[in-house]
């Protein structure tokens, strides 16, 4: 699309293409990128199903037992399928870059960017673990 | 191997047409030309009305940046045997206003660079006589890598963001900050702040992370801002602090 040609004071005629509001499908990495930002959606969703768990335990044990039958209904089964797939694809891209945004640095020597994902996924599975023993205990 | 290969290039004469046109023309294929060897035979053989940019052919000069086939490069360093088959699709970087076929104007990247005082800033010069400032390897380091920018412009034609919000200061301009904040010589860091910090600066970026890919110089300007913005959210930070820096 085009806004045309204008005059300028020192240019005969500038030519300026507008971005079409369809740029991010012009490419895969743009596309990608998009999706990424989309995945805060999904995180989101998470997050609220975990306070409606709070609030449910809150109300009594048989409001429990109604939050848990109205989770397996297929309907949420699928839906946090799709928000897991979301937010592993969050992660792991963020996890990816990390080392773009945190530049360690020790004794004066720039750490490789392998370290700085790696401790990030390190952590990860520690504290994955951790969770795990918990819930898994007794 | 093909004996020619035809390139598309985009033409916009604005005294005879409202917007850029596709041109053909038929190049004869050599394996060591480059995207800017055939636009150079076109000039000299075919069509000399046509216009672009250009000066090193060797990666330094950073003035012949053109899309190839919807990918910003240095045109100098596009070999044509990496985009057959043809047609090859030569057009003008994105973004910026075209003036002339695939001659753009980068005025907007000039006023922008400016601001951001891409120079050494001394709360207080030392006496000539004390000699030059001196530098470890390890401080050359920490900022060595920003330097190599030559002002392509090929990390704003990939950005959407500085598409869609034209007043960002862009990738290139918020790396050469901070190449100059990260030099141990420099003690500019709290006057670019505002600039960097404000409405038009590092918080535009959301991280898209093509200008990185495309910068032929491995100057990784998204790692900047993003660096930036972890600079910026701990002054932030201090301000809270009733010690804290103001
Ligand atoms: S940062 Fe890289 S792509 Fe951007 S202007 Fe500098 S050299 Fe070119
Ligand atoms: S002509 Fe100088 S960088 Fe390509």
């Amino acid at each position: 699309m085009s806004l045309g040609a204008h005059y300028t004071p020192y240019h005969p005629k500038w030519y300026r293409r507008r971005v079409s509001v369809w740029w991010w499908l012009q490419t895969w990495s743009y596309t990608r990128f998009v999706l990424r930002e989309l995945t805060s959606v999904f995180v989101a969703l998470f997050a609220v199903v975990l306070l409606w768990h709070i609030w449910a335990l809150e109300l009594g044990p048989e409001a429990y037992a109604r939050l848990l039958v109205r989770l397996g209904t297929p309907l949420f089964v699928v839906l946090h399928g799709v928000a897991f797939v979301f937010v592993l694809f969050h992660s792991i891209t963020w996890f990816n870059l990390a080392p773009k945004a945190m530049v360690v640095r020790l004794r004066g020597k720039r750490m490789p960017d392998w370290v700085v994902v790696g401790s990030n996924y390190a952590a990860w599975l520690v504290l994955s673990l951790a969770v795990a023993v918990i819930l898994l205990r007794r | 191997m093909p004996a020619t290969v035809a390139l598309a290039v985009a033409r916009y004469r604005p005294e005879e047409e409202p917007a850029p046109t596709l041109q053909t023309y038929e190049v004869p294929f050599r394996e060591d030309w480059v995207v800017l060897d055939a636009l150079n035979y076109i000039k000299d053989r075919l069509d000399g009305s046509l216009s672009f940019r250009w000066s090193c052919r060797m990666g330094v000069c950073g003035s012949c940046g053109m899309k190839v086939n919807g990918t910003p490069v240095l045109t100098c360093a596009a070999f044509l045997s990496e985009h057959l088959p043809g047609p090859i699709r030569v057009e003008p970087l994105d973004y910026f206003p075209v003036v002339r076929d695939l001659v753009v104007d980068l005025s907007d990247f000039m006023r922008k660079l400016k601001k951001v005082k891409p120079w050494i800033l001394r709360e207080e010069e030392k006496p000539l006589a004390e000699g030059e400032y001196r530098q470890t390897p390890d401080q050359l380091d920490a900022y060595k890598q920003f330097s190599m920018c030559i002002n392509c412009m090929l990390c704003y034609s990939a950005c959407p963001i500085y598409g869609l919000e034209p007043s960002f200061i862009g990738p290139a301009a918020i790396a050469l900050a901070q190449r100059y904040n990260m030099d141990s010589r420099d003690q500019g860091a709290r006057e670019r702040l505002e600039i960097l910090s404000g409405y038009d600066g590092i918080w535009q970026c959301t991280f898209v992370g093509e200008c990185t890919k495309v910068c032929p110089k491995n100057v990784d300007p998204a790692g900047a801002i993003q660096q930036y913005k972890l600079t910026s959210a701990v002054h932030w930070l201090k301000t809270l602090l009733p010690w804290g820096a103001r």
